[in-house]
């Protein structure tokens, strides 16, 4: 399987590189790949493997490089919240988070973190998502996120609902944030998306079910903003999200979207899952206090099929 | 027989070994320990696996066998290796000897009447189906309850110290984890217990495994009649008292030249004792003796029923104080859950089984991953004190594990297949609309929802764009996700209420997803 995939991109992107470069060197392979560089609002791929799409995005993006500084340090949050295998979409995919590590590492990093303050018990979702090992072998560092003393309280003067919370001391220490959910159903919240999974760098969930879940997702983006959004629609939970009762649940898209505005990247998967951003009350609600956009034609979007 | 005195290390060794894998089971911080580790440490615990024969039958899981075997050969080895409750006292009495000055034990009495006494109450009451009695008696469930409830808070604590220190430093591997709520009658009843033992065998070595523990008397029925016994060569020895000295069971008496071996704890210190080397270590076939049983001492044994009275009494006027659960307050709800059953957990088939076979050793409650195994106070009614149940409040049961069941030492939960577990109903999720969020304040919540793992609770169309939870009570299995997430107070607007007999639940059907992707472009 890995092998064929490596063909396929390596062919493609031969092709690519043929058409558009020309008298490129092949030096330049991962530069002439891309048509353009930089300048996007928005990156989308699809009909790729996760590591593979990331990095196509990434590229289109400028690199890693853009975002993480030498010696910088890093969360990278991916969705983990559940006891669940990759097969059945309930975490963001090991794949894509071992891939966004190391792009980490590489651009030089001095330490990747990852974690998450799960639903089910955490030691279970970071051993069965598979995201422990890929963090792992990638060089990054996996955190429990499990016990309340690592959580710090911060205020959120721009909240309406949300007016302090207790944020995870990675969040506070860290130079870069990366935010990385996966696209799936969501009963409570309508679609689980790059703003909902900064629920899980909070203490206190209780709180936001109980004081107007949709306000109190939106005002959490008005403490902090990820520095990078990356949404994975590898495999999409269809219904019965957000943990899923089986495989029937899951479809395989093979999307994946980046952006540096959360709302954007929020509104694009949404329209991928075939729902209105509109529709989605977070996503209204962070659009209308102007934390992003959700209007896409505005927006410089590169998109590319693999 | 000094050429035997090898024994004695090696008792030392297997107990001190036993102990510590004993601990070690009731304080791993997040699952590093293997279920077979687990499940072997606990395998020869003598009263749960008892008891799990008694429901399962399965000869290989039956621990007590061997050493029922082992005692009808070489006495009671379960005593001296494999009982934690039997090494603490030695360690106990070996601290004494040390620090202290006081005289060396001399042969006593045997207090057969209170100890026979205690194994048939205790075993009548086990067979009509009250394991309350075990429970407080059995030396591994109360050593479970002393790691549980006293140990494990403390190790806790220090780990978390460490674990902070190592976090600062961006270490990670060892987890911070969360206590568990506070047991006024667990706690008590392990203080209770800790005290009788070390005060019973600073004052007189084994004096509990000769009188009160049932364990002791019925391996000591089977250790009367051993194949090889310990002796005393009558005619080298001169009643010089040095075997006596060291015997913490007190059954070697001088004067007679007799061993008392239903007493004996196989400890072996007095192998290499006797300056005659006079000390016999073998089969009773050759020796040819009858052993005589004491008959006499009732004066003793009122002061042990007296003892063991108070025991009973302190832990029962304790659990009177202990009053019902008090939730937190904020933002509150006015309907009370109307919750008349708790469940037990998955594997346990019926309350009713389940209070017959558990002697609340608390394994589960130390291992459970999510800590929704709490011990009970008072919610199975008497007889399943300090048992433990699905405490939703603390957490809920996760879907695919299956570990109490495996680790259960006494059948009280049986090994489940994780999917019959994923269909066995312990219990059926109540929703109270009035206490739901999005009926009080208008909002989304959904929590509930979110959490099941069956979509049992399901979010259906109510007004403005809302959804509310509904319950489809055919595929709930009662796993307390959605009681857990609720984030109403003090009064939950959905709950599990308990089956006392569990039941199976169907499985949830979803027809298979089709969507029409054209395989082009994308949709902005």
């Amino acid at each position: 399987m890995k092998r064929r995939d490596f063909l396929v991109s390596g062919a493609s992107a031969g092709m690519l590189a043929g058409a558009l470069a020309g008298s490129g060197g092949v030096s330049q392979l991962a530069a002439a790949v891309l048509p353009q560089q930089g300048n996007f609002d928005l990156v989308a791929v699809r009909d790729g493997e996760p590591d593979v799409m990331f990095d196509r995005a990434i590229a289109s993006l400028g690199g890693m490089s853009k975002f993480v500084k030498k010696g910088q340090k890093v969360v990278v949050k991916p969705n983990i919240g559940w006891d669940v295998s990759p097969e059945r979409a309930g975490n963001t995919n090991p794949k894509l988070v071992g891939r966004i590590v190391k792009h980490c590492m590489d651009a030089g990093a001095s330490e990747v973190y990852v974690f998450d303050n799960t639903c089910d018990a955490w030691n279970l979702c970071y051993k069965n998502s598979g995201i422990e090992k890929a963090v792992k072998d990638n060089g990054g560092k996996i955190v429990p996120g499990n016990n309340e003393s690592a959580y710090k309280p911060i205020q959120i003067p721009k909240g309406k609902s949300l007016k302090d919370a207790k944020v995870h001391e990675l969040i506070l220490s860290s130079d870069v944030l990366i935010n990385v959910p996966v696209l799936k159903h969501h009963s409570s919240a309508s679609l689980s998306l790059a703003m909902k999974n900064l629920m899980g760098i909070v203490w206190d969930r209780r709180f936001w079910h109980r004081n107007d879940l949709h306000q109190c997702i939106a005002d959490l983006i008005t403490w902090r903003k990820p520095d990078l959004n990356i949404i994975d629609g590898y495999r999409v939970m269809m219904r019965n999200g957000p943990r899923g009762v089986s495989e029937a649940d899951v479809v395989v898209m093979k999307q994946l979207i980046v952006s540096r505005d959360i709302v954007a990247a929020d509104a694009a998967a949404a329209l991928i899952f075939g729902s209105k951003p509109e529709d989605i009350p977070h996503i209204r609600i962070a659009h209308e206090m102007k934390l992003g956009t959700m209007k896409l034609d505005t927006l410089k979007i590169n998109r590319i099929k693999i | 027989m000094r050429r035997l005195a090898w024994l004695k290390y090696l008792r030392i060794v297997i107990s001190l070994l036993f102990l510590l894998f004993t601990v070690v089971i009731f304080l791993d911080p997040a699952q590093w320990i293997p279920e077979w580790f687990t499940k072997t440490v606990v395998w020869p615990q003598f009263a749960p696996s008892l008891l799990k024969f008694i429901v399962s039958a399965g000869v290989v899981s039956a621990g007590f066998i061997l050493f029922s075997l082992l005692a009808l050969v070489f006495g009671r080895l379960y005593c001296s290796t494999v009982c934690p409750v039997g090494t603490i006292q030695d360690i106990v009495y070996r601290i004494k000897r040390k620090l202290t000055k006081a005289r060396a034990l001399k042969f006593a009495q045997s207090s057969n009447i209170l100890r026979y006494s205690i194994l048939i109450i205790v075993a009548v009451s086990v067979l009509a189906g009250y394991s309350l009695l075990l429970t407080f008696l059995d030396p591994y469930s109360n050593f479970g309850r002393i790691m549980t409830h006293l140990v494990r808070p403390v190790v806790q604590l220090g780990g978390n110290g460490i674990a902070g220190i190592l976090h600062n430093n961006d270490i990670f591997f060892l987890p911070k984890t969360n206590p568990f709520p506070f047991h006024w009658a667990s706690f008590i009843s392990a203080v209770l217990f800790l005290l009788t033992i070390v005060v019973m065998s600073w004052s007189r070595g084994r004096l509990f495994c000769n009188t009160i523990c049932p364990v002791g008397a019925l391996l000591s029925l089977f250790s009367r009649f051993s194949l090889f016994k310990i002796s005393l060569d009558k005619s080298i020895c001169n009643s010089c008292g040095h075997c006596s000295k060291v015997c913490k069971a007190q059954c070697i008496d001088i004067k007679t030249r007799e061993v008392d071996f239903s007493r004996c704890i196989s400890c072996f210190n007095c192998l290499d004792s006797c300056p005659s080397d006079g000390v016999l270590f073998k089969s009773g076939l050759k020796l040819n003796e009858k052993l005589k049983i004491s008959n006499e001492e009732t004066e003793s044994s009122t002061r042990r029923n007296v003892l063991k009275g108070v025991l009973l009494l302190s832990a029962y006027s304790a659990l009177k104080a202990y009053g019902a659960r008090v939730t937190g307050g904020e933002k509150p709800t006015e309907i009370p859950e109307g919750k008349i059953n708790i469940s037990s957990p998955p594997g346990s088939l019926s309350h009713d089984l389940f209070n017959k076979n558990c002697t609340a050793c608390n394994l589960c409650v130390s291992v459970c991953p999510t800590h929704v195994l709490q011990p009970a106070f008072l919610q199975y009614g008497m007889q399943g004190l300090m048992q433990p149940y699905m405490d939703y409040h603390s957490g809920f049961c996760n879907f695919d594990c299956t570990l109490c069941s495996e680790i259960c030492p006494a059948g009280a939960i049986l090994p489940v297949d994780p999917e019959v577990k994923k269909l066995e109903q312990i219990g059926i999720a109540k929703f109270i609309e009035g206490n739901c969020v999005v009926y009080t304040d208008n909002t989304d919540c959904g929590a509930c929802s979110e959490h099941c793992p069956t979509k049992a609770v399901d979010m259906v169309p109510y007004k403005d764009g809302l959804t509310i939870p509904k319950v489809d009570e055919t595929i709930c299995i009662g796993c307390g996700a959605c009681e857990y997430a609720c984030p109403t107070r003090p009064y939950r607007a959905i709950y599990v209420e308990g089956n006392l007999v569990h039941k199976q639940a169907e499985k949830p059907v979803h027809e298979e997803i089709k969507i029409e992707d054209k395989g082009e472009d994308f949709p902005f």
